[in-house]
C-alpha cells in the first residue's frame, strides 16, 4: 500500500513538474554578502547520462561539497534541453531570475548564450565545447569551455592496443564531426603502439539511439573486436552488449564502470570542479567573462581512472601512465595527421 | 567492397536484422490491433517506454526476467486502457491523446527512474538462446536461432496475431469495428469494447517491446532509450497495409538497412556516415511512396464512433 501511495505521489508529482526543471527556490536576488552563489545550467540530455551532461553535474555536486553546501552554491537545472528553442528560453529564464552564472552546456547553444548575453550583461554565462567568449563581438560576460579529448582518447587507443589480441578494435561514436577529437586521439594512440591493427569506427548518427549503439557493439564484435570504446550518452547499450560478451570497453566523459563493472577498463573523466571554481572566483571579483578553459591532463581536467575491480596487466598501466606524462611534457602530440589513417 | 559480400559478412548482416527488429515487430504488431479496430495511438513510445522501466526496475530488484516481462505487460495494459479511456469513452481527438500519452509515459518513466533508481545501472538480461539443432544449420542456424528468448516471441507474435485478426470472432469483430463501427454495432458488437480490447493489446505489446530493450538487448535503462522508435513502429503499419506479414515485412526491411549501414560503417567502406545512417529512413520513404496504395486501410481510422451519429 505504502508503494501504492508513493506511486500516485510520485504521478502527482509528475503533473507539477512539468518540462523537468529543478529549481532552487532564489528570490531573484543578485549574490551578495551571505547569500549563496547561485549557478544554473542547461543540458542536453539527462544529469544521469554517464556522458557529457553527468560529467558536468558531478562536477558542480563536487564544487557544492567543497564550498559548504547548498548554503554556499545553489544549483538549478534543466536538462534533456536537446532542442535549442527550449534551450534559449530556459537560460533567459534563469538569466532574469539572477543567476550569478548560467552554463549552457552544449555546443548547439552558443548563439542563444551570445543573444541573452547582450540582454542581461550584469550576468555570467558559459557555454561549451568552444573556446569563443564573444570578445571579438564586443561581449564581456561570457566563458567558453572545451575538453581536449584526443589526450584520454589517445591514451585510450594505447590501452586499446595493449589489450586487444584480434588487433581488431571497435569505435562507436555518435555524430561525426562532434566525436571526432576523441576518435582521432584514440586512432593515433592505437596505431603508435601497433600500426598494424584495425580500428573499425562506425557512428550512429544520435547521441541518444541506445538501440543502434548496441547493435553496433555487436556488429563490432561478430567483425572481430575484443576491445570497444565510444562516446556521447548513447554507449550504455553498447556497454551492456561489452558486459554480455565479456569485451573490454574504454569509457570517455564521465565514470561508466557501475554500467559494465567486469568489462570497464579505464574511464577519461572530465573534472570541471577547477574550471567551475576559477569562474566563481573571477565573478565575485567582477569578471564576468573573457576566459576560454581547456580540460587536459596537464591542468587535472581530464583524469584517467582503471577500474580497481578488476585484473589489469601492471605493463597497460604503466604505458597509460607513460602517454600521459609524455602528453603533458609535450613529447607526444596526440593528433591525428591524415598519413596516420 | 568486396568484404561485405563474404559470407560471414552476410550472415552477420542478417542476424543483426533479425535481432533489431524485435521492438518494432512488438510495438508495430500491438498497433496494428489498435489501427484495425479504427483507433490510432501515437503514444507507443511511451508505452515503450513504460515498459522499459517496469521490467527494468522489476529484475533490478531482483525478480526473474520474465517477472519483468509480465510487470511490463500489467502497465501497458493499464497504459492501454488510459488511451481508451481518453480515446474512446472521451472521444478526444485520437492524434493528439496519443501525443500526450506519449508526453506522459516518457515524463513518468524519467521520474520512476530518477526517483527509484537514480543513475544508470545494468542487469543481467536475457541471454542468447541457441535452439539446439536448429542453431547448427550453417548460416541460417546462426541467422534465425541464435538469440535470446524475446526475440523469438516477437516473430512468435506474428503468426498468433495474424491467426487472432484473421481466424477468430475477435478478430471479425476488430475488423468490423474498424470498417464499419455503426454497421458492427447494429449487429449487436460492442464497439468501445472491441476498441478497449485492441487498445490494451496493443499496449501490453508495445511494453513488451519497451522491456526487450531494456532487459533484452540493451540491460540498462536510460531515460527517453527507445528514442522515438515508437513512432517508427507507427509507421510500419502503415508500411505494411496493416496486414501482419506487411508488418514484420516492414520491420525487417527497416532493420536491414539499419544492419546493413552498420556493418558499412565497421568495415570501413568508403560511404559517408551521414549517409549511412540516413539509409534506413531513405530506404523507408521510397517503399512508403510505392506502397501508398491504403487497400486494406480501416475506413473508421482515427474516427471516433458515438451510438446515432
Amino acid at each position: 500500500m505504502l508503494r501504492r501511495i508513493r506511486i500516485l505521489t510520485l504521478i502527482f508529482l509528475l503533473l507539477l513538474a512539468g518540462c523537468g526543471r529543478s529549481d532552487d527556490n532564489g528570490d531573484g536576488e543578485v549574490n551578495g554578502e551571505g547569500k549563496p552563489f547561485r549557478i544554473a545550467i542547461i543540458m542536453p540530455s539527462s544529469t544521469t547520462d554517464i556522458a557529457w551532461s553527468q560529467s558536468m553535474f558531478d562536477s558542480l555536486i563536487a564544487v557544492q561539497a567543497e564550498m559548504g553546501g547548498e548554503d554556499a552554491l545553489k544549483i538549478a537545472y534543466s536538462e534533456g534541453m536537446f532542442r535549442v528553442t527550449d534551450a534559449s528560453a530556459a537560460i533567459r529564464d534563469y538569466a532574469s531570475e539572477g543567476f550569478d552564472l548560467v552554463i549552457a552546456h552544449g555546443a548547439q547553444y552558443g548563439n542563444s548564450v551570445f543573444e541573452v548575453a547582450t540582454d542581461f550583461t550584469e550576468t555570467s554565462f558559459a557555454w561549451g565545447t568552444s573556446s569563443d567568449t564573444g570578445a571579438d563581438k564586443g561581449i564581456e560576460n561570457v566563458f567558453a569551455y572545451g575538453a581536449v579529448a584526443n589526450e584520454g582518447g589517445y591514451v585510450n587507443g594505447v590501452v586499446a592496443a595493449m589489450l586487444s589480441q584480434n588487433d581488431v578494435i571497435g569505435v562507436i561514436g555518435p555524430v561525426a564531426g562532434d566525436a571526432k577529437l576523441y576518435i582521432d586521439g584514440f586512432v593515433k594512440g592505437v596505431n603508435d603502439v601497433k600500426p598494424h591493427a584495425q580500428v573499425n569506427i562506425s557512428y550512429t548518427g544520435s547521441f541518444s539511439d541506445t538501440t543502434l549503439a548496441a547493435e553496433a557493439a555487436h556488429v563490432h564484435i561478430q567483425a572481430g573486436a575484443d576491445v570497444l570504446t565510444g562516446s556521447a550518452q548513447q554507449v550504455v547499450g553498447a556497454i551492456g552488449v561489452a558486459s554480455e560478451n565479456d569485451v573490454a570497453w574504454l569509457g570517455t566523459q564521465s565514470d561508466q564502470i557501475s554500467l559494465g563493472p567486469d568489462v570497464v577498463v579505464t574511464n577519461q573523466i572530465y573534472n570541471w570542479a577547477n574550471v567551475v571554481t576559477d569562474m566563481i572566483s573571477k565573478i565575485e571579483k567582477g569578471e564576468l567573462g573573457g576566459t576560454a578553459y581547456s580540460l587536459t591532463f596537464a591542468n587535472d581536467g581530464l583524469r584517467l581512472e582503471f577500474n580497481e575491480n578488476i585484473e589489469i596487466a601492471d605493463e597497460v598501466k604503466a604505458a597509460a601512465r607513460t602517454a600521459i606524462e609524455d602528453i603533458k611534457s609535450g613529447d607526444v602530440d596526440p593528433v591525428l595527421i591524415e598519413e596516420d589513417k | 567492397m568486396d568484404e561485405l559480400f563474404t559470407i560471414s559478412t552476410l550472415i552477420g548482416i542478417l542476424h543483426s536484422c533479425v535481432r533489431l527488429a524485435t521492438p518494432y515487430l512488438f510495438a508495430s504488431l500491438g498497433e496494428t490491433f489498435g489501427q484495425r479496430s479504427g483507433v490510432l495511438n501515437l503514444g507507443v513510445d511511451g508505452i515503450m517506454l513504460m515498459g522499459a522501466f517496469f521490467a527494468f526496475y522489476a529484475v533490478f530488484e531482483g525478480h526473474n526476467l520474465w517477472v519483468g516481462v509480465l510487470v511490463a505487460i500489467v502497465v501497458g495494459i493499464m497504459m492501454g486502457l488510459l488511451k481508451a479511456f481518453v480515446s474512446v469513452t472521451m472521444q478526444s481527438l485520437q492524434g493528439i491523446s496519443g501525443i500526450g500519452l506519449y508526453l506522459f509515459g516518457l515524463g513518468l518513466s524519467s521520474l520512476l527512474f530518477k526517483t527509484l533508481i537514480g543513475s544508470v545501472e545494468g542487469v543481467s538480461g536475457f541471454r542468447q538462446l541457441a535452439i539446439p539443432l536448429l542453431s547448427d544449420i550453417p548460416g541460417l542456424g546462426h541467422i534465425l536461432f541464435n538469440h535470446n528468448a524475446l526475440v523469438y516471441l516477437a516473430y512468435l507474435m506474428v503468426p498468433v496475431s495474424w491467426f487472432v485478426i484473421n481466424r477468430t470472432t475477435l478478430g471479425l469483430k476488430i475488423r468490423a469495428v474498424g470498417h464499419n463501427p455503426e454497421a458492427a454495432d447494429t449487429l449487436g458488437v460492442s464497439v468501445n469494447g472491441v476498441r478497449y480490447t485492441t487498445l490494451m493489446i496493443g499496449g501490453a505489446l508495445a511494453a513488451v517491446a519497451g522491456a526487450s530493450l531494456s532487459i533484452g538487448l540493451q540491460n540498462v535503462f536510460q531515460e527517453n532509450m527507445t528514442n522515438g522508435l515508437g513512432f517508427i513502429a507507427v509507421a510500419l503499419v502503415y508500411f505494411g497495409s496493416w496486414r501482419t506479414v506487411g508488418v514484420l515485412g516492414g520491420s525487417l526491411l527497416f532493420s536491414l538497412v539499419n544492419a546493413l549501414q552498420l556493418w558499412v560503417q565497421a568495415l570501413d567502406i568508403p560511404v559517408p556516415s551521414e549517409v549511412a545512417v540516413m539509409m534506413p529512413y531513405i530506404m523507408t520513404i521510397v517503399v512508403l511512396a510505392f506502397t501508398a496504395r491504403q487497400i486494406q486501410k480501416p475506413a473508421a481510422l482515427a474516427r471516433s464512433y458515438e451510438r446515432g451519429e
